[in-house]
């Protein structure tokens, strides 16, 4: 029972992870909260859906799912480089404060946009791959967990080596470090933010889908919720800080898994647990479990 | 060309400069009387509106506005003043007692919160003031046996009673018009008496660079939590109004959302100023619902919120100094930096 309770939470905690972890690719970068980034979520899931009704006939099984993650991603990032340049480079130079409204603004849009020109209604999404249950002598899981856990975890793995291996990954953490030296050094800075917004909206639009099977069903608001845990879990982690997301991210799935299922009423109570846990993380880690802290500028 | 000039300003004096400040008042002041009775007459109603939300946006003004603290918890203290007053009211309190619980109450929380957070900085405070709204909203909406759950008070067979003040009982939507005209003048005011104050010029210090605040002798951290309790005060007011005029009280009325529509009227007016921020809460809180008015059985009412985002998003792209900044901010130089 434990067991089973601590591998829903890491299937949980996975899709988290992969929605924080565009949160953190762009604050990395641009210290600026994504506010966008669920509906960048909830727009891949509906590409992932309608991919999935024009392609699935021909091709079933694994090659469908593989098709339809590839096309959502693609979609999402694309998504994510027009919001860049359109919504945030703009105002790249003002107040801090300027491009969270333009993203609040586009995150409206967005929504509304799917509201008025797809569906007002909560669409069923299908599984993909068939369903079974797979018995471990000790546990039970199903086979839809152990692939949301594992494509999740490729994906991680992929975007680690971009980041760590390829000249575009060291030019990210470059910018992350210091954008205007960067500049200066001759990165194109614009190249990097945009393809920082093209990895984490393919994250995003990865962990639409996923969030779609998990759940069965996807609608117009649906990126709200998830986006707002997996920036939860992002802060958790370190803000900023690519590992802090993943760990974040698994934390508070396993968390609110476990209050579910232990505490008196706690699927009621299971979102106050996990926004009590971040508080207290923060007391104690100002800026979260992996995050550096931050000098102060003297 | 000096004769011409003359000749033009002896012909057309100068109208005084308090004349147009002066008709839009008497506008305000008259017009829901004028529409009482009329077919117009839900306008008051919706003037009503605007104004509680240009009550907090300037209450949170003082949080985020002068001091720039990234507060996206603020409706909790809205909810906080507007349970106190609603469970004081069913329990047979005035209104002017129930409100003045209500400020308390939302004033003790709000310290006792920024005593522990306020040290947080920048998006850290955001996420944990954000986590604080709806751990609250969650709260109200789970404790069933103080706040009847998601059925909001009062429960059956109990009621808020009208506000009673002055001798008077206000009933309808144009008398609590007044009562909200009323408060939102004063939190002017009290506004308008603070920025120009110590106090206000310090807390701009603040918001522009924290660390040179702090080295000119700037006592940072009980700055912070005295804007940040302040603010608190207009929570709790706007909370107790609007559960005297509704006479009922869900938690479905603070959501996150409203949090955020409070910043975005901040924001697009202009932070730190107060006609900014005023015509942020007209713009943001008042044009949307005169849509839904206007538009009501045509398919385009789906569309506003869509032309909502649309707005909010060019407002910002093109102004993003806000609509009507303060001439305090207007002389700043902008941020050119990456912040570091």
């Amino acid at each position: 029972m434990f067991i089973e309770q601590l591998f829903n939470g890491l299937v949980l905690g996975s899709i988290y992870s992969l929605i924080a972890l565009g949160y953190t690719l762009v604050y990395g970068i641009l210290m600026m909260i994504n506010f966008a980034h669920s509906e960048v979520l909830m727009v891949g899931a509906f590409v992932g859906l309608a991919a999935y009704t024009l392609l699935a006939p021909p091709a079933g099984g694994w090659v469908a799912l593989v098709l339809v993650l590839l096309v959502a991603m693609t979609a999402s990032g694309l998504l994510g480089i027009v919001i860049e340049k359109l919504a945030y480079r703009p105002l790249r130079q003002a107040a801090r404060l300027a491009p969270l409204i333009s993203a609040i603004g586009v995150s409206i849009i967005l929504s509304n946009a799917v509201f008025l020109w797809v569906s007002n209604q909560l669409l069923s999404f299908p599984k993909v791959v068939p369903e079974q249950s797979i018995s471990l002598g000790f546990m039970k899981i199903g086979s839809l967990q152990i692939l949301i856990f594992f494509t999740s975890l490729i994906l991680m793995a992929v975007l680690h080596f971009m980041v760590q291996k390829t000249k575009m990954g060291k030019a990210m953490r470059a910018c992350a470090d210091d954008l205007t030296t960067s500049g200066l050094m001759g990165i194109d800075v614009n190249k990097v933010i945009a393809f920082t917004f093209l990895i984490g909206g393919a994250l995003a639009g990865a962990a639409g889908v996923l969030n779609g099977m998990y759940y069965g069903s996807i609608k117009y608001n649906l990126g709200f919720l998830p986006g707002v845990k997996a920036f939860t879990a992002a802060v958790l982690g370190g803000i900023g800080n690519i590992a802090g997301a993943v760990l974040g991210g698994f934390l508070l799935g396993i968390l609110e898994v476990m209050a579910a299922g232990y505490l008196p009423n706690g699927s009621q109570w299971k979102d106050v647990f996990a926004f009590v846990v971040l508080i207290g993380v923060l007391l104690i880690r100002p800026s979260g479990i992996l995050g550096e802290r931050i000098a102060e500028k003297i | 060309m000096n004769f011409f000039n003359s000749q033009l300003s002896t012909l057309n004096p100068q109208l005084p400069k308090w004349l147009p400040l002066g008709l839009l008042l008497a506008v305000l002041l008259i017009f829901p009387i004028i529409i009482e009775g009329t077919s117009y007459a839900y306008l008051s109603r919706m003037a009503g509106l605007v104004g509680l939300y240009a009550l907090l946006a300037l209450g949170l003004n003082f949080t985020l506005g002068y001091v720039g603290l990234f507060d996206l918890g603020y409706i909790a203290f809205y909810a906080i003043g507007a349970y106190t007053a609603a469970i004081l009211s069913i329990n047979g309190y005035s209104f002017l007692a129930s409100t003045f619980a209500a400020i308390v109450v939302s004033v003790f929380v709000r310290l006792l919160v920024g005593v522990t957070i306020l040290r947080l900085r920048g998006d850290y405070l955001a996420i944990v003031t954000m986590g604080f709204g709806e751990i609250t909203r969650i709260v109200f909406n789970n404790w069933d046996s103080l706040t009847n759950g998601p059925k909001g008070l009062p429960s059956v067979g109990e009621s808020i009673r009208p506000v009673k003040i002055l001798g008077m009982t206000l009933v309808t939507n144009t008398h609590y018009y007044y009562l909200i005209a009323a408060s939102v003048i004063l939190t002017i005011l009290v506004s308008q008496r603070l920025e120009n104050s110590r106090l206000g010029r310090a807390w701009v210090a603040i918001r522009e660079d924290e660390v040179a605040a702090e080295l000119t002798g700037l006592a940072v951290a009980r700055l912070k939590l005295g804007a940040f309790v302040i603010s608190a005060v207009f929570a709790g007011l706007a909370g107790s109004i609007f559960a005297h005029w509704e006479r009922f009280v869900t938690p479905e009325s603070f959501v996150f959302w409203e949090s955020i529509l409070l910043i975005s009227m901040i924001v697009t007016g202009g932070m730190g100023s107060i006609r900014g921020v005023i015509l942020g809460a007209v713009l943001l809180g008042g044009v949307p619902q005169l849509l839904q008015a206007a538009l009501v059985g045509s398919r385009f009412i789906d569309y506003r919120y869509f032309f909502f985002g649309l707005v909010l998003v060019l407002a910002v792209l093109f102004r993003p100094q806000g609509l009507w900044p303060s001439k305090r901010r207007q002389v700043e130089i902008l941020e050119t930096e990456y912040v570091n």
